[in-house]
């Protein structure tokens, strides 16, 4: 019962009631009957139209009517006449049963039912629509049938756009009417019909009408989101494009016979344990794709023209596209005790196949190189990291020391984006149409919509910017803290939109980088099984990005901060260590991208919110039964010991098995008890340190 | 603004029953199966399912199916996408999936799938992206979704998605936070949520948010009981429900409670029935009320029941 007011009835009214009741009983069950016994007479068909005028939701009785009409018509003999009045008696049934209720989807589609079966009349339809559009401008029914209609009598996008165009003039706040407004325009775009064939032209237009609407109530909603998605329309790159790649363009890889990595030997950011006798190869997507095989993305060297590589797509449940696919690049030509250097060149985009999600080929063809250096072996085999215990504790880190022998392109930052020539630049027509935008809202600055509205405006100027440090950060975070206290119901939106832009802001910019930059306890910059540890901790981060400038990271701490998801960092292919400790995570299921990093060997998930909740907000985003992502292999009886049901610790058993874990911290959290440390020293076979405790 | 008055809802819910001689009733005669799962729900997560006779409510349901597997809204009605699920979510409730011959209820379901991957809600073939939401929610629970093609499902559904992120009925339809939950749903429980922009939806969702802390369904419209399901259980589906004030929307459904005759309404003062009732205490669920059994957000069944189809076979 929508806005019927809560009072005691009248006793008066209770007997009316009653009465009506009654009544309607008396006719429910007298219809029933008609349609049971397929009575199609004059009077049952009178009949079922006085309920319907009563009830039109009543669903079996509009069945009843279309069987009755199809009755009627076979009895017809197919006369136009005949036909045309049976049809016309249904339509004033469903005119009847709308005037008592608007909203009932059973006459609507009745009404749909009709005109699908030849009725001649379409053009009353549009005088209805009018006569209850402007009763109710807003019916969602009245706007679908609308559709319909203008389909049926194949009207163009562009009277359709004008029928939506007075809607608004009438009244801006009409977000049916905007609605409508961005499905005629995005067709009119893809068809590049006349006046929509340049998109500058049209987006121009577009924001001046929607600029009007926001500013004469900003309070008001309906042109927010088509302002957002003009936006998204003048930023987005339609075809995929490769973001960044490990090894990034111009690096240097030292492939060592005792199975490590030295990548641009003086350098500890590109230190790379080789365990597996392969060294993978990422690619890192701007859309998620599907296509990369052999075939599509070539990889060569001075030796072989064409090296065997299998490309696997990081997946997340069901999908098939995704921003990262990782090759692994073998070396079977290669004599390792043989001195050499060989340069790799991968080239993608040379042949049709890369698509993405949306249907659009990667089209420009991109290209980059590494050089990979082949030294005898060592004698002694290095100590890998692993066998010892790792202490995240501050006193074992030191910041590193930025040796000034290295020259600036050993950085990873410096050389992480691919260059791709037809990317938009600080003097092409998306620039000018946000700098006019970002001028525009620079008016707007005392309400909710247009600080949001700059932020997001400066953010794509920085993102169109061939430099690579986002040059208006401070005002954005600025904007985006200033609305957290304007907005406090909010406030957890701008917190994470607020922590993407900080986290571009510490990574972009050598200084600032560099501080971030740690080493672990005394191991001198020599050993190359020192690498650098990224430390973002304690920076109140409540959602991670950049993942793009990140792909060489293989130690992490992200502890202290504000995370209850990793979403993304599937991307870090490399990372084998990390901390998540004293973070806000709430189960494992928000830990689902660790399944794809086959890497991880320590793992900190101390002082988390794991089994606090009843809730689990990321139950349907982690592949399990649940969403029929994990396929037959599930069985309930896998790992079922001392009482310990798997039941209580599906998630868990999803996220962490196929990991090779030697160490992991989870004390501090809900779940865990003595049980369930228990059942992780069953799941996780290799691991050695369980809270801090040796494992025999 | 108190707290919830757990026994008077359930005596509310227990005594709807009993009033069949009100036109209201008379009225939702046709849909006595969607209460059926609206009331028995909310029972169940307030812990009381027991104080009804299961076995008579049963025998009913299956009086409701037709010979074609699916289920009426009544002993009478015709057979509809809407009412079968229902029925299959009550049996769930009671663990009584067996009395069904689950064949016999996925068959009518397949055959109500369209070429383009869409479902019609029965023969007449009504296409919503709602009905595709009570196909794949009904045969998840019977663990029969192999029964239709789940590629072309999920692509009709990704079709319905507009550029503000929501979903409509169909193609070109406007998002309305009750479609956005089918479709996300149904995308939830197919392991698709990838063709969810969740960012773009989690921000016109958490927009619906009014300033009396309750949700409306679209914008610039009222805040509604019922909002506190569609809306919240999309949020959690993508990991977004943190973007709304959560004890705004508890003070609000709070006080949309008839605290002396029991139910909930969907706004305050207005007259309460079983659906706000439902939703209202469902809402609950989903904010982590004390006292409720956690729900589901896609098969909107208590975790325990889910939990019951999916890992203990």
């Amino acid at each position: 019962m929508h806005g019927r007011p809560r009072k005691a009835p009248k006793p008066e009214d209770l007997a009316a009631s009653t009465a009506k009741a009654e009544k309607l009983r008396i006719l429910q069950s007298q219809f029933l009957l008609n349609h049971h016994q397929k009575i199609y007479t004059k009077e049952a068909l009178e009949l079922s139209s006085k309920l319907l005028e009563i009830n039109p939701e009543c669903y079996t009785a509009w069945n009843y009517r279309k069987h009755a009409v199809q009755h009627s018509l076979f009895e017809s003999n197919l006369d136009p006449d005949s036909v045309n009045s049976i049809l016309d008696q249904e339509l004033r049934v469903v005119e009847n049963a709308l005037r008592q209720n608007f909203k009932s989807y059973g006459a609507w589609y009745h009404r749909k039912w009709v005109l699908n079966k030849g009725h001649s009349s379409t053009e009353n339809e549009l005088r209805l629509l009018d006569k209850l559009q402007n009763v109710d401008p807003r019916n969602f029914h009245a706007w679908n049938y609308r559709r319909f209609v203008a389909a049926l009598l194949n009207r163009s996008d562009e009277d359709e756009l004008n029928h939506t165009q007075d809607f608004i003039d009438k009244n801006f706040s009409n977000y049916s009417a905007w609605h409508n407004r961005s499905v005629l325009v995005s067709n009119l775009m893809k068809k590049k019909v006349q006046a929509f064939s340049r998109k500058d032209e049209v987006l121009i237009r577009e924001y001046e009408l929607v600029r009007e609407a926001v500013f004469t109530d900003e309070d008001d909603q309906s042109g927010w989101f088509y302002h957002l998605w003009l936006l998204d329309q003048t930023v987005k790159a339609e075809s995929p494009l490769l973001a960044s790649s490990w090894p990034a363009h111009g690096s240097e890889i030292t492939l060592s016979g005792d199975r490590y990595l030295d990548l641009g030997s003086s350098s500890p950011f590109n230190t790379y344990q080789f365990d597996s006798g392969s060294l993978p190869l990422i690619l890192y997507f701007n859309q998620a794709v599907e296509g990369v095989n052999a075939s599509t993305v070539t990889v060569s060297s001075g030796l072989n023209v064409n090296m065997d590589v299998i490309w696997k797509p990081i997946l997340s449940n069901n999908s098939k596209t995704t921003q990262v696919w990782v090759g692994q690049l073998k070396f079977p030509d290669v004599e390792l005790d043989s001195l050499g250097a060989y340069t790799m060149e991968v080239t993608l985009g040379h042949s049709q196949g890369i698509i993405s999600s949306s249907g659009f080929h990667y089209s420009h063809p991109s290209h980059f190189s590494f050089t990979v250096h082949v030294q005898p072996a060592k004698t002694e085999p290095v100590e890998g990291l692993g066998s010892e215990k790792i202490s995240w504790r501050d006193e074992n880190f030191h910041i590193y020391e930025s040796d000034s022998l290295e020259s600036n392109s050993v950085l990873p930052l410096d050389r992480l984006s691919i260059k791709n020539e037809r990317e938009p630049t600080d003097s092409s027509w998306q620039a000018k149409i946000i700098d006019e935008e970002i001028s525009n809202f620079r008016e707007l600055l005392d309400c909710k919509i247009g600080k949001l509205t700059l932020a997001r405006l400066l953010t794509a100027r920085d993102a169109l910017m061939s430099s690579d440090k986002p040059v208006h950060s401070e005002e954005v975070l600025r904007l985006y803290s200033e609305l957290m206290k304007l907005d406090p119901p909010h406030s957890r939106f701008y917190k994470d939109e607020h922590s993407l832009v900080l986290l571009e802001k510490v990574i972009s910019g050598r200084e600032s980088f560099l501080s971030y930059c740690f080493r672990y306890r005394n191991l001198t910059s020599s050993s190359s099984s020192n690498p650098i540890y990224l430390r973002l901790n304690g920076l109140s981060l409540s959602r991670l990005g950049s993942f793009e400038k990140l792909l060489w990271v293989q130690m992490l701490d992200l502890s202290h901060n504000e995370l209850q998801s990793i979403e993304g960092l599937e991307a870090m292919q490399l990372l084998s260590h990390l901390n998540l400790s004293k973070n806000k995570f709430g189960s494992f299921t928000s830990l689902e991208p660790l399944r794809h990093l086959k890497s991880m060997k320590v793992l900190d998930l101390s002082y988390n919110e794991i089994g606090s909740h009843s809730i689990d907000t990321t139950r349907y985003l982690c592949s399990s039964p649940l969403c029929h992502s994990v396929g037959s292999e599930w069985d309930g009886s896998e790992i079922v010991t001392d009482g310990v049901s798997l039941v209580s610790y599906w998630e868990a058993f999803f996220i962490l098995r196929g990991l090779k874990l030697t160490q992991i911290d989870i004390a501090g959290n809900a779940i865990a008890d003595e049980k369930f440390t228990a059942f992780l020293a069953k799941v996780l076979p290799a691991l050695k340190w369980l809270d801090g405790v040796q494992l025999n | 603004m108190g707290e919830l008055v757990v026994d008077k809802h359930v005596k509310y819910i227990l005594s709807v029953e009993k009033r069949k001689d009100s036109f209201e009733s008379v009225v939702l005669e046709h849909l006595r199966m969607n209460g059926a799962y609206w009331g028995l729900a909310t029972l169940d997560l307030l812990g009381k399912l027991d104080a009804l006779d299961s076995n008579e409510v049963i025998e009913w349901i299956m009086k409701c199916q037709h010979e074609s597997g699916g289920f009426a809204g009544n002993i009478g009605h015709d057979p509809h996408m809407l009412y079968t699920l229902s029925a299959v979510q009550v049996l769930a409730l009671f663990d009584k999936l067996n009395v069904l011959d689950a064949d016999k209820v996925a068959n009518y379901i397949s055959g109500l799938q369209n070429e383009d991957g869409s479902f019609s809600g029965d023969e007449w073939g009504e296409v919503d992206s709602r009905f595709s939401y009570l196909a794949i929610c009904c045969l998840s629970i019977l663990h029969r979704l192999d029964k239709i093609n789940m590629e072309k499902a999920v692509n009709y559904i990704a079709s319905c998605k507009n550029v503000d992120g929501g979903f409509g009925c169909t193609p070109g339809g406007e998002s309305h936070a009750g479609q956005i939950f089918c479709c996300v749903g149904a995308l939830a429980i197919t392991g698709s949520l990838h063709h969810v922009d969740k960012d773009l939806l989690g921000w016109w969702l958490c927009e619906r948010q009014v300033k009396s802390g309750g949700l409306n369904g679209r914008p610039e419209k009222l805040p509604d009981v019922c909002y506190s399901w569609w809306v919240l259980s999309s949020l959690i589906m993508i990991d977004r429900v943190h973007w709304i004030n959560k004890d705004k929307l508890v003070k609000f459904i709070l006080n949309c409670q008839d605290t002396e005759n029991g139910g909930i309404s969907d706004r305050p003062e207005d007259a309460v029935d079983v659906y706000h009732t439902y939703f209202g205490v469902a809402g609950l669920s989903l904010l982590e009320y004390p006292g409720l059994k956690a729900i589901d957000p896609a098969h909107a069944l208590p975790v325990d029941v889910v939990n019951r189809i999916f890992f203990q076979k």
